[in-house]
Protein backbone atom coordinates (compact mmCIF):
# COMPACT_ATOMS: atom_id res chain seq x y z
CA UNK A 1 0.00 0.00 0.00
CA UNK A 2 1.11 3.46 -0.74
CA UNK A 3 2.88 5.02 2.28
CA UNK A 4 0.57 8.71 1.54
CA UNK A 5 -2.73 6.74 1.69
CA UNK A 6 -1.25 4.87 4.89
CA UNK A 7 -0.65 8.25 6.53
CA UNK A 8 -4.07 9.56 5.22
CA UNK A 9 -5.48 5.90 7.03
CA UNK A 10 -3.37 6.60 10.35
CA UNK A 11 -4.37 10.27 10.63
CA UNK A 12 -8.18 9.24 10.70
CA UNK A 13 -7.29 6.61 13.52
CA UNK A 14 -5.06 8.58 15.64
CA UNK A 15 -7.42 11.90 15.31
CA UNK A 16 -9.68 11.57 18.59
CA UNK A 17 -7.08 10.72 20.44
CA UNK A 18 -4.60 14.06 19.60
CA UNK A 19 -4.00 17.00 21.95
CA UNK A 20 -1.89 19.21 19.95
CA UNK A 21 -4.48 19.97 16.96
CA UNK A 22 -1.61 22.60 15.20
CA UNK A 23 1.00 19.19 14.99
CA UNK A 24 -1.99 17.20 13.66
CA UNK A 25 -2.61 19.28 10.77
CA UNK A 26 1.52 19.78 9.83
CA UNK A 27 1.35 15.66 10.42
CA UNK A 28 4.70 14.71 8.73
CA UNK A 29 6.54 10.92 8.56
CA UNK A 30 8.53 12.53 11.46
CA UNK A 31 6.20 13.41 13.42
CA UNK A 32 6.19 12.09 16.80
CA UNK A 33 2.64 10.28 18.86
CA UNK A 34 3.64 11.05 22.61
CA UNK A 35 6.07 14.50 22.30
CA UNK A 36 3.88 16.43 19.09
CA UNK A 37 1.04 15.07 19.57
CA UNK A 38 0.51 15.20 22.91
CA UNK A 39 -1.22 11.72 22.66
CA UNK A 40 -1.50 10.20 26.23
CA UNK A 41 0.87 7.34 26.55
CA UNK A 42 -1.93 5.44 28.15
CA UNK A 43 -4.00 5.93 24.73
CA UNK A 44 -1.50 4.26 22.77
CA UNK A 45 -2.30 0.77 23.28
CA UNK A 46 -5.90 2.25 22.09
CA UNK A 47 -4.24 3.78 19.08
CA UNK A 48 -2.66 0.29 18.10
CA UNK A 49 -6.03 -1.56 18.82
CA UNK A 50 -7.72 0.80 16.25
CA UNK A 51 -4.85 0.14 13.78
CA UNK A 52 -5.15 -3.83 14.04
CA UNK A 53 -8.56 -3.64 13.46
CA UNK A 54 -8.35 -1.19 10.31
CA UNK A 55 -5.95 -3.51 8.18
CA UNK A 56 -6.51 -6.77 10.34
CA UNK A 57 -3.54 -7.76 11.14
CA UNK A 58 -1.52 -8.42 14.99
CA UNK A 59 0.73 -6.06 16.32
CA UNK A 60 3.31 -8.01 18.19
CA UNK A 61 4.51 -6.37 21.65
CA UNK A 62 7.71 -5.78 20.16
CA UNK A 63 6.43 -3.73 17.47
CA UNK A 64 4.09 -1.96 19.94
CA UNK A 65 7.00 -0.64 21.76
CA UNK A 66 8.55 0.97 18.60
CA UNK A 67 5.61 2.24 17.05
CA UNK A 68 6.19 5.71 18.66
CA UNK A 69 5.69 8.01 15.80
CA UNK A 70 4.31 7.86 12.40
CA UNK A 71 7.51 6.10 10.49
CA UNK A 72 7.49 3.33 12.61
CA UNK A 73 3.74 3.27 12.17
CA UNK A 74 3.85 2.65 8.54
CA UNK A 75 6.73 0.50 8.61
CA UNK A 76 5.04 -2.04 11.18
CA UNK A 77 1.54 -1.60 8.88
CA UNK A 78 3.34 -2.26 5.78
CA UNK A 79 5.33 -5.31 6.89
CA UNK A 80 2.08 -7.01 8.78
CA UNK A 81 0.41 -6.61 5.57
CA UNK A 82 3.09 -7.77 3.60
CA UNK A 83 3.02 -10.98 5.94
CA UNK A 84 -0.41 -11.09 5.48
CA UNK A 85 -0.15 -11.93 1.82
CA UNK B 1 -10.88 25.26 67.06
CA UNK B 2 -13.15 23.28 65.25
CA UNK B 3 -14.82 24.43 62.10
CA UNK B 4 -18.76 24.96 61.05
CA UNK B 5 -19.55 22.85 58.36
CA UNK B 6 -22.00 23.53 55.50
CA UNK B 7 -23.79 22.44 52.35
CA UNK B 8 -23.34 24.83 49.39
CA UNK B 9 -23.47 22.70 46.13
CA UNK B 10 -26.34 19.65 45.20
CA UNK B 11 -26.26 17.19 42.28
CA UNK B 12 -28.50 14.50 41.44
CA UNK B 13 -28.73 11.21 39.49
CA UNK B 14 -32.05 9.61 40.41
CA UNK B 15 -34.52 7.60 38.64
CA UNK B 16 -37.02 10.20 38.84
CA UNK B 17 -35.29 13.01 38.02
CA UNK B 18 -32.05 14.24 36.71
CA UNK B 19 -31.11 17.56 38.10
CA UNK B 20 -32.20 18.95 41.07
CA UNK B 21 -34.68 20.78 39.17
CA UNK B 22 -36.80 17.90 37.73
CA UNK B 23 -35.67 15.67 40.76
CA UNK B 24 -37.50 18.47 43.41
CA UNK B 25 -40.65 18.71 41.40
CA UNK B 26 -40.48 14.62 41.31
CA UNK B 27 -40.36 14.57 45.36
CA UNK B 28 -42.98 17.22 45.92
CA UNK B 29 -45.58 15.55 43.87
CA UNK B 30 -44.81 11.79 44.63
CA UNK B 31 -43.60 11.03 41.22
CA UNK B 32 -41.86 7.43 40.90
CA UNK B 33 -39.28 6.68 38.67
CA UNK B 34 -39.95 2.71 39.28
CA UNK B 35 -40.51 1.13 35.54
CA UNK B 36 -40.57 -1.98 33.83
CA UNK B 37 -37.27 -3.91 33.21
CA UNK B 38 -37.03 -5.34 30.04
CA UNK B 39 -33.67 -6.30 30.88
CA UNK B 40 -34.73 -8.18 33.87
CA UNK B 41 -37.34 -9.83 32.01
CA UNK B 42 -35.43 -11.08 29.59
CA UNK B 43 -32.94 -12.77 32.14
CA UNK B 44 -35.96 -13.93 34.34
CA UNK B 45 -35.22 -12.22 37.03
CA UNK B 46 -38.18 -12.63 39.96
CA UNK B 47 -38.22 -9.02 40.10
CA UNK B 48 -38.66 -7.44 36.56
CA UNK B 49 -38.95 -3.36 37.57
CA UNK B 50 -36.44 -1.23 39.06
CA UNK B 51 -35.07 2.37 39.20
CA UNK B 52 -32.80 4.04 36.37
CA UNK B 53 -32.06 7.57 35.65
CA UNK B 54 -32.25 8.58 32.01
CA UNK B 55 -29.34 9.89 30.40
CA UNK B 56 -29.21 10.52 27.03
CA UNK B 57 -26.04 10.57 24.60
CA UNK B 58 -26.14 14.64 24.28
CA UNK B 59 -26.50 15.16 28.35
CA UNK B 60 -23.49 12.73 28.66
CA UNK B 61 -21.44 14.55 26.06
CA UNK B 62 -21.95 17.81 28.05
CA UNK B 63 -19.34 15.64 30.96
CA UNK B 64 -17.34 13.56 29.23
CA UNK B 65 -15.46 13.84 25.96
CA UNK B 66 -15.89 11.47 22.96
CA UNK B 67 -13.01 10.32 23.72
CA UNK B 68 -13.79 9.42 27.14
CA UNK B 69 -16.84 7.66 26.04
CA UNK B 70 -15.24 5.24 23.37
CA UNK B 71 -15.26 1.74 25.17
CA UNK B 72 -17.09 3.16 28.12
CA UNK B 73 -19.43 0.91 29.92
CA UNK B 74 -19.53 2.05 33.83
CA UNK B 75 -23.30 3.54 34.61
CA UNK B 76 -21.79 4.34 38.24
CA UNK B 77 -18.83 6.89 37.04
CA UNK B 78 -21.50 8.15 34.61
CA UNK B 79 -23.76 8.71 36.94
CA UNK B 80 -21.50 9.65 39.97
CA UNK B 81 -19.34 12.55 37.51
CA UNK B 82 -23.13 14.32 36.17
CA UNK B 83 -23.91 14.40 39.83
CA UNK B 84 -20.35 15.30 40.51
CA UNK B 85 -19.72 18.32 38.62
CA UNK B 86 -23.26 19.53 39.00
CA UNK B 87 -23.43 20.08 42.18
CA UNK B 88 -19.13 21.92 42.14
CA UNK B 89 -21.43 24.44 39.72
CA UNK B 90 -23.84 24.49 41.67
CA UNK B 91 -21.91 25.39 44.50
CA UNK B 92 -20.86 28.23 41.76
CA UNK B 93 -17.24 26.66 42.07
CA UNK B 94 -15.65 26.84 38.43
CA UNK B 95 -14.07 24.22 36.74
CA UNK B 96 -10.75 25.45 35.16
CA UNK B 97 -7.42 23.72 33.49
CA UNK B 98 -5.39 25.43 35.99
CA UNK B 99 -1.45 24.26 35.75
CA UNK B 100 -1.59 23.32 40.16
CA UNK B 101 -4.34 21.54 41.65
CA UNK B 102 -6.58 23.05 43.94
CA UNK B 103 -5.01 21.82 47.69
CA UNK B 104 -8.02 22.93 49.45
CA UNK B 105 -10.40 21.01 47.68
CA UNK B 106 -10.97 16.86 48.04
CA UNK B 107 -13.47 14.09 46.82
CA UNK B 108 -15.05 11.41 49.04
CA UNK B 109 -17.44 9.47 46.60
CA UNK B 110 -18.66 6.16 47.37
CA UNK B 111 -19.56 3.24 45.48
CA UNK B 112 -20.45 -0.26 45.90
CA UNK B 113 -18.59 -1.64 42.84
CA UNK B 114 -17.29 0.19 39.78
CA UNK B 115 -18.02 -0.65 36.31
CA UNK B 116 -19.46 -4.08 36.41
CA UNK B 117 -20.64 -4.00 33.17
CA UNK B 118 -17.26 -3.19 32.11
CA UNK B 119 -16.03 -5.85 34.54
CA UNK B 120 -18.12 -8.38 32.69
CA UNK B 121 -16.91 -7.53 29.36
CA UNK B 122 -13.18 -7.24 30.44
CA UNK B 123 -13.94 -11.12 31.84
CA UNK B 124 -15.61 -12.28 28.51
CA UNK B 125 -12.04 -10.73 26.65
CA UNK B 126 -9.73 -12.63 29.02
CA UNK B 127 -11.70 -15.56 28.97
CA UNK B 128 -11.31 -15.74 25.15
CA UNK B 129 -7.24 -15.24 25.26
CA UNK B 130 -8.05 -11.91 24.23
CA UNK B 131 -6.44 -9.77 27.39
CA UNK B 132 -4.59 -7.28 24.96
CA UNK B 133 -7.32 -5.92 23.42
CA UNK B 134 -9.09 -4.77 26.69
CA UNK B 135 -8.48 -1.27 25.72
CA UNK B 136 -6.26 1.38 28.34
CA UNK B 137 -9.24 2.40 30.32
CA UNK B 138 -10.65 -1.39 31.87
CA UNK B 139 -8.62 -0.32 34.76
CA UNK B 140 -9.77 3.16 35.45
CA UNK B 141 -13.85 2.03 34.74
CA UNK B 142 -13.48 -0.95 36.83
CA UNK B 143 -11.72 -0.02 39.94
CA UNK B 144 -13.87 0.91 42.99
CA UNK B 145 -12.09 4.20 43.33
CA UNK B 146 -12.97 5.22 39.89
CA UNK B 147 -15.57 7.58 40.40
CA UNK B 148 -13.43 9.63 42.28
CA UNK B 149 -10.32 9.41 39.81
CA UNK B 150 -12.29 11.05 37.57
CA UNK B 151 -14.04 13.59 39.17
CA UNK B 152 -10.88 14.27 41.10
CA UNK B 153 -9.50 14.41 37.45
CA UNK B 154 -11.92 16.59 35.76
CA UNK B 155 -12.18 19.28 38.70
CA UNK B 156 -8.28 19.37 39.13
CA UNK B 157 -8.77 18.19 43.16
CA UNK B 158 -5.57 18.05 45.11
CA UNK B 159 -6.80 17.42 48.76
CA UNK B 160 -7.79 14.20 49.61
CA UNK B 161 -9.93 12.33 46.70
CA UNK B 162 -11.09 8.56 47.64
CA UNK B 163 -13.80 6.09 47.51
CA UNK B 164 -15.56 4.80 50.72
CA UNK B 165 -17.40 1.49 50.73
CA UNK B 166 -19.88 0.41 53.18
CA UNK B 167 -22.76 -1.32 51.43
CA UNK B 168 -25.97 0.96 51.65
CA UNK B 169 -24.86 3.01 54.17
CA UNK B 170 -22.32 4.48 51.96
CA UNK B 171 -23.31 7.42 50.99
CA UNK B 172 -24.40 8.78 54.22
CA UNK B 173 -20.71 7.49 55.52
CA UNK B 174 -19.18 9.59 52.70
CA UNK B 175 -20.85 12.93 53.89
CA UNK B 176 -19.91 12.50 57.53
CA UNK B 177 -15.94 11.58 56.36
CA UNK B 178 -16.23 15.37 54.30
CA UNK B 179 -17.85 16.72 57.33
CA UNK B 180 -15.13 15.81 59.99
CA UNK B 181 -12.09 16.07 57.26
CA UNK B 182 -13.50 19.80 57.22
CA UNK B 183 -14.75 20.20 61.05
CA UNK B 184 -10.88 19.61 61.62
CA UNK B 185 -9.56 22.07 59.12
CA UNK B 186 -7.79 19.56 56.61
CA UNK B 187 -9.82 20.40 53.99
CA UNK B 188 -12.12 23.83 52.91
CA UNK B 189 -14.36 21.78 50.67
CA UNK B 190 -14.79 18.39 49.92
CA UNK B 191 -17.09 17.36 46.83
CA UNK B 192 -19.30 14.29 48.88
CA UNK B 193 -21.69 11.50 47.48
CA UNK B 194 -21.74 8.25 46.33
CA UNK B 195 -23.32 5.97 43.26
CA UNK B 196 -24.55 2.71 42.20
CA UNK B 197 -24.20 1.19 38.75
CA UNK B 198 -27.13 -0.09 37.39
CA UNK B 199 -28.18 -3.68 35.75
CA UNK B 200 -28.77 -7.32 36.06
CA UNK B 201 -25.34 -7.54 37.72
CA UNK B 202 -25.50 -5.25 40.51
CA UNK B 203 -29.36 -6.27 41.34
CA UNK B 204 -28.87 -10.52 40.70
CA UNK B 205 -27.69 -11.38 43.95
CA UNK B 206 -30.16 -9.31 45.80
CA UNK B 207 -33.09 -11.24 42.96
CA UNK B 208 -31.06 -14.62 44.61
CA UNK B 209 -31.61 -13.61 48.15
CA UNK B 210 -35.64 -13.36 47.33
CA UNK B 211 -35.57 -9.76 49.22
CA UNK B 212 -36.94 -7.96 45.80
CA UNK B 213 -40.24 -7.67 45.33
CA UNK B 214 -42.06 -10.01 42.71
CA UNK B 215 -45.58 -8.91 43.12
CA UNK B 216 -45.45 -5.79 41.23
CA UNK B 217 -43.72 -6.91 37.66
CA UNK B 218 -47.33 -5.18 36.02
CA UNK B 219 -47.36 -2.38 38.19
CA UNK B 220 -44.15 -1.27 38.50
CA UNK B 221 -45.01 2.22 40.19
CA UNK B 222 -46.67 0.63 43.17
CA UNK B 223 -43.58 -1.89 43.67
CA UNK B 224 -41.90 0.32 45.96
CA UNK B 225 -43.87 0.29 49.44
CA UNK B 226 -42.02 1.04 52.32
CA UNK B 227 -43.87 1.46 55.66
CA UNK B 228 -47.27 -0.56 54.04
CA UNK B 229 -48.49 -3.70 55.29
CA UNK B 230 -48.64 -5.04 51.70
CA UNK B 231 -44.59 -3.94 51.40
CA UNK B 232 -43.05 -7.25 49.83
CA UNK B 233 -39.72 -6.27 48.99
CA UNK B 234 -37.61 -3.93 47.97
CA UNK B 235 -37.31 -2.40 44.26
CA UNK B 236 -33.73 -2.21 42.92
CA UNK B 237 -32.65 1.23 41.87
CA UNK B 238 -29.60 3.15 41.06
CA UNK B 239 -27.94 6.96 40.60
CA UNK B 240 -26.09 8.94 42.44
CA UNK B 241 -26.18 12.22 45.00
CA UNK B 242 -23.73 14.58 45.44
CA UNK B 243 -23.53 17.29 47.83
CA UNK B 244 -20.60 20.22 47.91
CA UNK B 245 -19.46 20.22 51.90
CA UNK B 246 -17.87 23.60 52.75
CA UNK B 247 -15.92 25.25 55.46
CA UNK B 248 -18.35 27.78 56.70
CA UNK B 249 -15.92 30.81 57.06
CA UNK B 250 -14.95 30.21 53.43
CA UNK B 251 -18.88 29.70 52.23
CA UNK B 252 -19.93 33.09 53.86
CA UNK B 253 -16.43 34.93 52.39
CA UNK B 254 -17.29 33.60 48.63
CA UNK B 255 -20.60 34.54 49.25
CA UNK B 256 -21.93 31.58 48.72
CA UNK B 257 -25.88 29.99 48.52
CA UNK B 258 -26.10 27.62 51.57
CA UNK B 259 -28.34 24.95 51.38
CA UNK B 260 -27.79 23.74 55.36
CA UNK B 261 -25.69 23.06 58.07
CA UNK B 262 -24.58 19.55 58.63
CA UNK B 263 -24.52 19.91 62.77
CA UNK B 264 -22.49 16.36 63.69
CA UNK B 265 -23.61 12.64 62.44
CA UNK B 266 -22.26 8.82 63.80
CA UNK B 267 -21.30 6.00 62.04
CA UNK B 268 -20.98 2.68 64.04
CA UNK B 269 -21.44 -1.36 63.32
CA UNK B 270 -23.36 -3.79 65.27
CA UNK B 271 -20.98 -6.25 65.05
CA UNK B 272 -22.65 -8.84 63.66
CA UNK B 273 -23.30 -10.07 67.36
CA UNK B 274 -26.91 -10.28 69.33
CA UNK B 275 -29.45 -9.62 66.54
CA UNK B 276 -26.88 -8.21 63.97
CA UNK B 277 -25.92 -10.36 61.07
CA UNK B 278 -24.43 -9.53 57.82
CA UNK B 279 -27.78 -8.78 56.76
CA UNK B 280 -29.70 -8.11 59.60
CA UNK B 281 -28.79 -5.05 61.86
CA UNK B 282 -28.29 -5.14 65.41
CA UNK B 283 -30.85 -3.08 66.84
CA UNK B 284 -28.76 -1.95 69.69
CA UNK B 285 -26.00 -0.36 67.64
CA UNK B 286 -29.03 1.35 65.16
CA UNK B 287 -30.38 2.95 68.47
CA UNK B 288 -26.82 4.15 69.38
CA UNK B 289 -25.89 5.24 66.41
CA UNK B 290 -28.85 7.54 66.11
CA UNK B 291 -28.12 8.51 69.80
CA UNK B 292 -24.79 9.03 68.72
CA UNK B 293 -25.23 11.34 66.34
CA UNK B 294 -27.81 13.49 68.11
CA UNK B 295 -25.47 14.03 70.98
CA UNK B 296 -22.49 14.91 68.36
CA UNK B 297 -24.89 17.33 67.13
CA UNK B 298 -25.36 18.88 70.44
CA UNK B 299 -29.35 18.84 69.90
CA UNK B 300 -32.26 17.16 71.89
CA UNK B 301 -34.15 14.60 70.43
CA UNK B 302 -37.02 16.24 70.29
CA UNK B 303 -35.20 19.39 68.53
CA UNK B 304 -35.84 16.64 65.00
CA UNK B 305 -38.51 17.33 63.14
CA UNK B 306 -38.33 14.88 60.03
CA UNK B 307 -36.60 12.04 59.71
CA UNK B 308 -35.25 10.29 56.57
CA UNK B 309 -35.68 6.94 57.19
CA UNK B 310 -33.91 3.94 55.59
CA UNK B 311 -36.79 2.28 55.20
CA UNK B 312 -36.46 -0.25 52.16
CA UNK B 313 -39.88 -1.52 51.76
CA UNK B 314 -38.69 -4.97 53.57
CA UNK B 315 -39.79 -6.60 56.73
CA UNK B 316 -37.52 -4.61 58.65
CA UNK B 317 -39.25 -0.94 58.30
CA UNK B 318 -41.08 -2.23 61.48
CA UNK B 319 -37.73 -2.94 63.15
CA UNK B 320 -36.92 0.65 61.97
CA UNK B 321 -39.69 2.21 63.27
CA UNK B 322 -38.67 0.57 66.47
CA UNK B 323 -35.39 1.67 66.70
CA UNK B 324 -36.12 5.41 66.14
CA UNK B 325 -39.10 5.56 68.67
CA UNK B 326 -36.62 4.07 71.02
CA UNK B 327 -33.77 6.03 70.71
CA UNK B 328 -35.72 9.22 70.44
CA UNK B 329 -37.50 8.37 73.25
CA UNK B 330 -40.99 9.58 70.65
CA UNK B 331 -43.85 7.95 69.46
CA UNK B 332 -47.09 8.83 68.55
CA UNK B 333 -48.38 12.23 67.68
CA UNK B 334 -44.94 13.37 69.50
CA UNK B 335 -43.02 11.01 66.53
CA UNK B 336 -40.99 13.48 64.14
CA UNK B 337 -42.61 13.74 60.71
CA UNK B 338 -41.01 10.47 58.85
CA UNK B 339 -40.79 9.89 55.01
CA UNK B 340 -38.70 7.32 53.13
CA UNK B 341 -37.89 8.33 49.56
CA UNK B 342 -37.65 4.64 48.64
CA UNK B 343 -41.32 4.93 47.96
CA UNK B 344 -40.27 6.88 44.93
CA UNK B 345 -37.06 5.63 43.52
CA UNK B 346 -36.38 2.34 45.12
CA UNK B 347 -33.20 1.12 46.85
CA UNK B 348 -30.68 3.09 44.82
CA UNK B 349 -27.68 0.46 46.94
CA UNK B 350 -24.65 2.44 47.45
CA UNK B 351 -25.92 5.46 46.00
CA UNK B 352 -29.53 5.52 48.42
CA UNK B 353 -27.60 7.47 51.42
CA UNK B 354 -26.51 10.47 48.94
CA UNK B 355 -29.36 10.29 46.90
CA UNK B 356 -31.62 10.22 50.08
CA UNK B 357 -29.47 13.02 51.69
CA UNK B 358 -30.05 15.64 48.49
CA UNK B 359 -33.66 14.86 48.93
CA UNK B 360 -33.78 15.81 53.02
CA UNK B 361 -31.31 18.64 52.53
CA UNK B 362 -33.87 20.03 49.62
CA UNK B 363 -36.76 19.68 51.75
CA UNK B 364 -35.08 21.94 54.98
CA UNK B 365 -33.70 24.98 52.17
CA UNK B 366 -37.38 25.19 50.32
CA UNK B 367 -39.45 24.16 53.94
CA UNK B 368 -41.52 21.17 52.94
CA UNK B 369 -41.86 17.49 53.51
CA UNK B 370 -41.89 14.70 50.68
CA UNK B 371 -44.33 12.26 50.86
CA UNK B 372 -44.52 9.36 50.76
CA UNK B 373 -46.45 7.10 47.99
CA UNK B 374 -47.96 3.19 48.26
CA UNK B 375 -48.36 3.27 51.77
CA UNK B 376 -51.76 3.99 52.30
CA UNK B 377 -52.35 0.49 53.83
CA UNK B 378 -49.85 1.51 56.74
CA UNK B 379 -47.90 -1.69 58.42
CA UNK B 380 -50.18 -2.18 61.92
CA UNK B 381 -47.09 -2.49 63.41
CA UNK B 382 -45.61 0.89 62.42
CA UNK B 383 -49.40 2.04 63.43
CA UNK B 384 -49.38 1.11 66.80
CA UNK B 385 -45.10 3.50 67.40
CA UNK B 386 -46.12 6.35 65.38
CA UNK B 387 -49.18 7.99 64.59
CA UNK B 388 -50.86 8.11 60.82
CA UNK B 389 -50.27 12.18 60.71
CA UNK B 390 -46.60 11.99 60.83
CA UNK B 391 -46.45 9.25 57.90
CA UNK B 392 -47.63 12.21 55.19
CA UNK B 393 -48.75 11.15 51.97
CA UNK B 394 -49.28 14.46 50.27
CA UNK B 395 -46.12 17.01 50.17
CA UNK B 396 -46.29 19.02 53.81
CA UNK B 397 -44.89 23.17 52.41
CA UNK B 398 -44.02 24.30 56.20
CA UNK B 399 -40.34 25.27 57.32
CA UNK B 400 -38.51 22.66 59.33
CA UNK B 401 -35.01 23.34 61.06
CA UNK B 402 -34.01 19.73 61.67
CA UNK B 403 -33.86 16.80 59.39
CA UNK B 404 -32.08 12.97 60.46
CA UNK B 405 -30.73 11.32 58.37
CA UNK B 406 -30.19 7.32 58.50
CA UNK B 407 -29.13 4.58 56.36
CA UNK B 408 -27.96 0.90 57.81
CA UNK B 409 -26.45 -1.25 55.37
CA UNK B 410 -25.06 -5.37 54.83
CA UNK B 411 -22.26 -5.91 57.63
CA UNK B 412 -24.37 -4.74 60.31
CA UNK B 413 -23.15 -0.90 59.45
CA UNK B 414 -25.25 2.36 60.24
CA UNK B 415 -25.09 5.45 59.49
CA UNK B 416 -26.99 8.60 61.22
CA UNK B 417 -26.42 12.91 60.34
CA UNK B 418 -28.08 15.76 61.70
CA UNK B 419 -28.54 18.26 58.92
CA UNK B 420 -30.29 21.92 59.78
CA UNK B 421 -31.63 24.79 58.70
CA UNK B 422 -28.73 27.32 58.22
CA UNK B 423 -28.86 30.69 60.66
CA UNK B 424 -26.17 32.67 60.88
Amino acid sequence: MEKEIIIEQLKEIIKPYVQEKEAFEALTEHTDFINDLKINSANLVDVILDIEEKYDIVIDNESMERMLNVKAAIEIISTKLADKI
Amino acid sequence: MNKRVVITGLGIVAPNGVGLEAFTHAIKNGISGIKHDPELERLQFSCQISGKPEISNELSLRYFSELELRNFNSSGILYGVIAGIDAWKDAGLPVENNQDPDWDSGTIFGTGTSGIDKFRESIYKIDDFQTRRLGSTAVAQTMNSGVSAYLGGKLGLGNQVTTNSSACTTGTESILMAYERIKQGKAKRILAGSTSDSGPYIWGGFDAMRVCTFKHNTTPEEGSRPMSASASGFVPGSGAGALLIEDLETALARGAKIYAEILGGNVNSGGQRGLGTMTAPNPIAVQKCIVNAIADAGIKPEAIDVINGHLTATSKDSLEIQNWSEALQRNGLDFPYINSLKSMVGHCLSAAGSIESVASVLQLYHGFIFPNINCEDLHPEIKAVVDENKIPQKVINQDIDIVAKASFGFGDVNGCLIFKKFKN
